[in-house]
């Protein structure tokens, strides 16, 4: 690689790290990404000069650049902003696919020295795992496959499997160079990936599909060791390590250990216990004119958004009651659960959408202590965020995950679709509680509905 | 020093480097962050189609050209849905 090319690679480097940079603060984090973006092309550009390349090859990667393109822009654009995790699994899938790809490639044409063979068998295993792994994400993401898939002797059969393609791994890597083989090992990795995200509960995707995020990071390191390209081994390396404690900040939103989420088989432990609906009470239901009321009545109103809301498609009509009562002098906010939506971030995201202004989005900690003065709590679509068996109940499976504590507030209603369970599948004793009222309909119509009767009232 | 070992110092400054990076970032942030560090590992795109470029025979063909696809889907994809999600922030500054 001549001096200028390995230049351009290094400024490419640092402006991938100052890019994220500008990505961890709200004020700078879109400059960041196009920061980042802006390093990419001059790394695409630098590899231009170094492809020897022939007509047929040169054709196929042009194609096969714009059909990436086509795809990902059609992906990234055509998306609903509730759709937001699985594309961004897909897009992850994708790159993982690739890493284990170009490994295969190299292995297949140059071999090299162990030290080649040993990052070509890394980035390909760990490519092939992020692959089937995200694509069973994005499944479970998109509603199918939700229920975690577990059956007896289910971890020895993965331990077994870790250990055959670890096995495969050292064999190809010091003595065996053999083709049928490696497809085995690939296989098996595949194999793995998928059976590894099958028995996690779909609530704990966005953990997986981070941490798979940083495992598409390290294959690509790795591969950057095969090809001796630097560029690839920062880049992925970042991605893996900053990845890896994303993954963590994000367990520990939830108050899980990591562990816990990727083995616990979150739906195993919650079908036996906290099963029943403990206190044994009747939810109370409400009419819209009723909560429009008591809304309007309300000095201070917090509403609670959740996936409800962002399925419902409701965050406009959130947006306009929120607006409608402010204007009565009402002071509303919106209390933002870390993991609220199907990833961290991801109510923010969508409510940014709909407009909602900035100062009107409360963290958790700071709208908890205010909880008692709260006139209303309104819960759209929300559920195991604000299920107080997270204090109480010590069986519960989502013990000791921080809430939002909607049932400390003077009234409660409740915005469901039918009396369903959460994401997480338990019951909620919030909605059995004396100051709650349950009103049933879709958020989005019930939400137009209290619109129009806050506007008349 | 051998042009492994130099490698292999990078690898390791670099992790740290990516732990000190994205330390404490506010939650609100967390998705925007995993995609744009999603779209970033997207340059794998270099790696295929450098491999792409050496390839011949069919099979190192066609192995070669999906990587360039999916590699190409990750980063283009991977920037344009991050920058989708940050112009939302954007717009409720104002």
């Amino acid at each position: 690689m001549s001096t200028p090319i390995a230049l351009a690679f290094l400024a490419a480097s640092v402006l991938f790290i100052i890019g994220i940079k500008l990505l961890s603060s709200p004020k700078s984090a879109r400059a960041g990404n196009l920061v980042a973006a802006v390093g990419m092309l001059i790394a695409l550009v630098a590899t231009l000069p170094l492809m020897h390349v022939s007509a047929v090859n040169a054709t196929l990667i042009v194609v096969g650049v714009l059909v990436g393109l086509i795809v990902g822009a059609v992906g990234a654009y055509r998306v609903k902003m509730t759709a937001m995790p699985q594309m961004v699994a897909l897009f992850n899938g994708a790159g993982g696919g690739a890493a284990a790809l170009v490994a295969a490639i190299e292995f297949a044409g140059h071999p090299g020295s162990t030290f080649f063979v040993s990052a070509m068998i890394f980035a390909s295993v760990i490519g092939a795992v992020s692959f089937s792994g995200s694509i069973i994400a994005f499944a479970k993401l998109e509603g199918h496959l939700e229920k975690p898939l577990t059956y007896p002797g289910q971890q020895f059969a993965n331990g077994g499997l870790v250990l055959a393609v670890v096995v495969l791994g050292v064999l190809l890597t010091s003595t065996l160079h053999s083709i049928p083989l490696f497809v085995v090992f690939i296989v098996l990795a595949l194999l793995f990936g998928g059976l590894m995200v099958l028995p996690i509960g779909g609530a704990d995707m966005p953990v997986v599909i981070s941490l798979l995020n940083s495992f598409t990071g390290l294959a690509v390191a790795a591969d950057g060791f095969a090809i001796s390209n630097l560029a690839l081994i920062v880049a992925g390396t970042i991605v893996g390590s900053s990845g890896t404690l994303l993954t963590l900040a994000m367990c520990k939103a939830m108050n899980r250990p990591v562990t816990n989420v990727l083995f616990g088989a979150f739906g195993q432990a919650s079908t036996g216990a906290g099963g029943e609906t403990a206190s044994g009470g009747t939810v109370k239901p409400i009419q819209a004119d009723e909560a429009a009321l008591l809304l309007g009545l309300g000095q201070h109103i917090v509403i609670v958004p959740g996936y409800g809301l962002a399925v419902a498609q409701a965050q406009h009509q959130a947006r306009q009651l929120a607006d409608e009562l402010a204007q009565r002098g009402v002071e509303v906010s919106f209390a933002i659960h870390p993991v609220a939506g199907r990833m961290p971030g991801h109510m923010n995201v969508l409510l940014a959408e709909a407009n909602v202004p900035y100062e009107q989005l409360i963290e958790m900690e700071q709208i908890n202590p205010q909880m008692p003065r709260v006139d209303v709590c309104l819960v759209i679509g929300a559920n195991d965020v604000v299920n107080p068996a997270a204090h109480e109940d010590k069986s519960s499976p989502i013990y000791g995950m921080p809430i939002i504590e909607a049932e400390k507030a003077r009234m409660v209603i409740v915005l469901k679709r039918s009396m369903g369970k959460g994401f997480a599948g338990i019951e909620n004793r919030l909605f059995v509680r004396d100051n709650c009222r349950m009103l049933f309909g879709d958020a989005r119509a019930s939400l137009q509905e209290l619109v129009t009767l806050v506007k008349a009232g | 020093m051998s042009v492994e070992v130099l490698t292999f110092f990078v690898f390791i400054l670099a992790i740290f480097l990516g732990f000190e990076l994205i330390f404490k970032v506010p939650s609100m942030l967390h998705t925007p962050l995993m995609s744009g560090t999603n779209a970033i590992h997207g340059i794998i795109l270099v790696g295929g189609m450098l491999a792409l470029a050496g390839a011949d025979g069919t099979l190192e063909r066609v192995l070669g050209f999906v990587a360039v696809v999916l590699g190409a889907a990750n980063v283009f994809g991977g920037f344009m849905v991050t920058d989708r999600m940050l112009q939302m922030f954007r717009k409720k500054k104002r």
